[in-house]
Formats: structure tokens, sequence, C-alpha cells
């Protein structure tokens, strides 16, 4: 069986944040190029995962997107509800990143134990 | 070698500093101390209900290092969005409180205070003119939604600023503004470059929280250079690393290279972000450019209804079992009661935490926790309308005889009693729009005037 790590394993920085009253932002942040490099090459990260695990369309999900020279993924979708208003139950939006966590990334051996600390 | 110094007391005005923290960056002979007082994270009540976010003692006592150490350093002190929401209320509140240091401690400031209320009728005029457009997400802007509006600001740019600084304000105090226009205002005006002073101002206006361990309750520096600036926190326990500031630089953006500001978009997609020494941050490549409409952000939020709630706890796994029937049931059997009430002049919600409290519909764990929080929210036209519900509703599903239940003494554990509570209006953010300017300070008056 293929070895994986999970996001939560991998990255320093994995949050959710009201970006504007209408969208929440998704940041997943490396501190090294090479994690970086893992999770981007892997290809796991892509708006069908996304769609699966918020329950969405893919029109609700306005950017993926890669930021190289922050080892940083940026995804934001639209909120279902906008931030205080009537039925909003996350008014800062900062506790929607759990579904991340565990997306699991695909790595050979040799990697996986220097990525596991 | 040219460089300006920008000090950066905390990520929100009244959020509190270590003082030590704040002389460590007075030692270091700032040109200017510029904070953020303003926000729309905390959702549409501020805006809507004229009120703050943080208490007047936290306010005052930051404020009062911040102002007594402008005077002696006869530097510009830069509150921006003051007050929380930025509208003449939150200005008022703030120079209420400013006024009262300046004279407890025998302080002088020319100062300026810019404002950033939109008048209606500018708006709809600019409605007239195809001039407003929706900032993503949002529905097209009506007459009638501007009507219903409360308030409506501009989020300004670096200009006013700058114009109240050139005018010699060494106060100033400024309505709603783009969070990094007072720390990038006197840069750009002394002919630094735009893109890394927006940039470094994008850093700096949340305090500390670009360093590590990272918080909005600490002081940081920003050294503003030709072509790079540095980022410095000013207390040991923290340090700026390569990661922990680009970090910041997508923090609440919807983008993380591009992003749009008040008549101007950053590129950030050639920033070099590099560690300078053990715990200083140099970045470099940060391009600023200029669209040909200049647009202002316009921010308007409107009572909408009035709230009543109830929180309660429910333990007992029968009832947990069915919780989506009962909820649905309760909600049939009040509607039922209050035929003579229009059904669109209440909303019935079930908030349950323990289920789906955070996520709701985009909630994917189906297994519900062995105890659920419930709280029962009514929204309604009136005050009086959602105490009523709420009683009801509240009296309905304590007593509602479930499939299967054998607790027939009470379904719900009141965390209160009085378990009914009162909340009052509920706002919405109606107004989130572009308008295009002919100028960049069109919408934002400034009112000068001798303070001591």
């Amino acid at each position: 069986m293929e070895n994986t790590i999970t996001l939560y394993e991998l990255a320093k920085v994995l949050r959710s944040k009201n970006s504007g009253p209408f969208e929440i932002t998704f940041d997943i942040i490396f501190d090294s190029k090479e994690k970086y490099e893992l999770v981007k090459s892997s290809g796991v990260i892509t708006k069908e995962l996304i769609q699966e695990l918020y329950l969405v369309e893919e029109e609700d999900i306005s950017h993926l997107v890669f930021y190289d020279p922050a080892y940083a993924i940026k995804i934001t979708m639209t909120r279902s509800v906008d931030s205080g208003s009537i039925g909003d139950m996350d008014v800062y939006g900062s506790q929607q990143h759990a579904p991340l966590i565990d997306i699991k990334i695909p790595i050979a051996n040799k990697i996986f134990e220097g990525g596991r600390k | 070698m040219k460089e300006i110094r920008i000090l950066s007391p905390s990520g929100m005005l009244g959020y509190g500093f270590p003082k030590e923290s704040f002389l460590n960056g007075i030692e270091k002979k700032p040109d200017v101390i510029a904070v953020d007082a303003g926000s729309t994270d905390a959702g549409p009540h501020k805006l809507g209900a004229g009120v703050g976010i943080v208490s007047e003692l936290a306010v005052e006592k930051d404020l009062t290092l911040i102002l007594k150490a402008g005077f002696e350093l006869d530097i510009p002190v830069i509150i921006g969005s003051a007050g929380g929401a930025g509208a003449k209320a939150h200005i008022d509140w703030t120079m209420t409180i400013v006024r009262k240091i300046v004279e407890k401690h025998g302080l002088h400031f020319k100062t300026a205070i810019v404002y950033a209320d939109v008048d209606k009728d500018y708006v709809k005029k600019k409605m007239d003119t195809d001039d407003v457009h929706p900032l993503g997400p949002v529905p097209i802007l009506t007459e009638s939604v501007v009507d219903l509006t409360n308030n409506i600001v501009g989020q300004m740019g670096v200009e006013p600023i700058m114009e109240a600084l050139k005018d010699g304000a060494k106060l100033i105090v400024a309505g709603r503004a783009y969070d990094p226009a007072p720390f990038a205002a006197l840069p750009i005006l002394m002919g630094y470059d735009s893109g890394l002073a927006y940039h470094l101002g994008k850093i700096l206006e949340c305090g500390a929280l670009c360093a590590q361990p990272g918080t909005t309750k600490d002081c940081i520096m920003g050294y503003l250079r030709e072509d790079h600036f540095l980022v410095e926190p000013l207390n040991d326990k923290r340090k700026c690393i390569t990661s922990s500031v680009a970090a910041h630089t997508l923090y609440e953006k919807d983008h993380p290279y591009i992003l749009h500001g008040p008549g101007m978009y950053l590129d950030l997609s050639n920033s070099r972000f590099e560690q300078f020494s053990d715990n200083v941050v140099k970045v470099s490549g940060s391009k600023m450019t200029s669209p040909d409409k200049y647009t202002i952000k316009l921010e308007g939020a409107a009572k909408v209804a009035y709230r009543t709630l109830v929180v309660a706890g429910i333990r007992d796994p029968i009832m947990i079992r069915n919780i989506d029937d009962i909820t649905r049931d309760v909600e049939q059997q009040v509607r039922n009661y209050f035929d003579e009430i229009p059904a669109e002049d209440f909303e019935l919600i079930f908030h349950l935490y323990g289920k789906n409290g955070v996520m709701g519909d985009r909630e994917r764990e189906k297994t519900p926790c062995h105890e659920l929080g419930l709280v029962m929210e009514v929204v309604a036209k009136t005050q009086d309308l959602a105490n009523t519900i709420c009683s009801s509703a509240r009296s309905t599903m304590l007593h509602f005889p479930y499939e299967g239940r054998k607790a027939t003494a009470g379904n719900l554990a009141f965390l209160y009693s009085p378990s009914d509570i009162e909340f009052g209006p509920v706002y919405k953010f109606t107004v989130y729009h572009l308008v295009n300017v002919d100028h960049p300070t069109e919408l934002f008056p400034i009112d000068y005037f001798d303070l001591k």
C-alpha cells in the first residue's frame, strides 16, 4: 500500500478566515520548499477535492492558487450565509478548516520520515 | 541610506500591547505611529448600530501611550477605521477618548479628522450612471436597499490621509480606511515605492501577527527603504521568519498575490521573502498597479430583524437520534399555532452544536455527539414577535412528545433562568460594492483643528 501523510502533518499553517463578509478563504502554508512542492506536485489539492470535502459546487470556489514565494496554497469560496447575517454560524469564518486536516498526500518512504516530525 | 520607520503598536486599537515592546519601538525612533481600529470581521452590527467592538477603557489605555509618544517625538499618529467601522458615530466615540487623554496629559496636536460617511443620494446618483458594481458574490444594489441601509461608509486609500499629512496634521483620525492605508500614506507622500509601502502596510496592520509566535496584541516595526522593506518584532519572545511574514501577506485576502485596494491593486507574484537576520525579514519585488478607473469600496449595513434566543443542552440519546424530525415538527407546530402571522414575519433557526453547529450544510460528518448544544433563535419583524415566537417554540420543544420518548418530564437542559434571551436588533451587510470616483479624495472630507 502507498504511504501517505496528512496535510496537518505537513503544513505549518492550516486555517480559514473571512475574506470580506461574503467569502471564506483557506490558507495552507508550508515552512519548506520540499513540503510545499510535495503537496503541489502530488496533484491532490484540486477543486474537485474541495467540492467533495465541503459539499459545494465548482462555482462556489472562486480561487485555488499555488503561491510559490510563500510556499502557500490559497482556496477561496463563497459563504453560504454572509458574515453575521441571519443563519450564519461562524462570523469570522475561522473554524471552517477542519475538513482539510486529514487530506492524505502520497509520499515516498524516505521523505516520509522527515516529514513526520 | 534612505529609510522610513513605521511603528505598529497593535493589530487593533484597544486590543492592548506590552508597554515594553512599545517603548522598545519608540527607542528606535519611528517616523510615524499608525494603528488600525476597525474591520468588517465581526459582522455588520458595528456599522449598522454605530457601536464599537472594544471597550472605551481599553482604547484609552492604548491611546494614552501612543498619543504621549507621538507628541514627545513630534511625529504623526494615524488611526485608521476609527471606532470599529469608521462611520461618524465611531469617529465621535474615538474623539471623546482622544480629547480626554489630550486634556489629562497636556498634549497638543494639529488634528485632522477624515470622514468616510457616504451620502445615500450620492450612491443613487452613481447608480444612475452605472458607476456602482457588486464586489464579489453580492447582489446588484437597488434604491430600496440603499434606503433601508442605516450607515454607508467608503473605504479610503492613502490619498485623503496624505492630504492631511501635507497640511501638517500630526494626529489623523480617519474613518473607514483600507487597512494598510494609514501605514502607507506617509511613505508614499515622501516618495517611497507605493507597492512596497502598501505591502508593508498590509503586514503591519495586524500588529505582531506576522511574527512567530504571532499575535495581534503586540508591536511590530517596519523599515521601508528604496527597493525593499524590513519587518522586525519589538518583543524578544517573537521572531519574524520568512514563512510567518509570507503567511501574513495572504491573511484574510481572497487571492494570494493579487490584492485589490482603493484605486490600485498589488501584485505580489514576484515578491521575495528573505531572512535578513535572526528575527528580521526582508521583502522586495512587490508592485502596485493603478487601473484606469479609481474605485472605492462602499460598505453599508441595515437593521433587518430582531432576535430572541434560548440556550439549552440535549443529552437524551433517543432525542438526539430523532433531532432533525423533532426540530422540523416543532417549527410546524409553532407555525400552525400562529397561523394568523404571515410566514415571512419570523424565522425559527435551530443551531445544533455537536451535530453541524459550525459548518451547517457544509458538514460532512453525519454522526452527532453524545450531547448536543442547542441555540434556538427566532428572528422576527419586531422584538415583541421574536419574544412571543421564541417563548412558544421553547415550550413546544421542551414538552414535544417525540417518537420513542420515555423522559416525559422535559426535553431540554436550560442553561439559564429565565431561559429566553432578548438579543435586540439584527443587522446585515446590504452594501458591499465598488463605486467609480473622479477623485480619490471626493468622498472623504477633512476637518482640521487645534487640539489641546
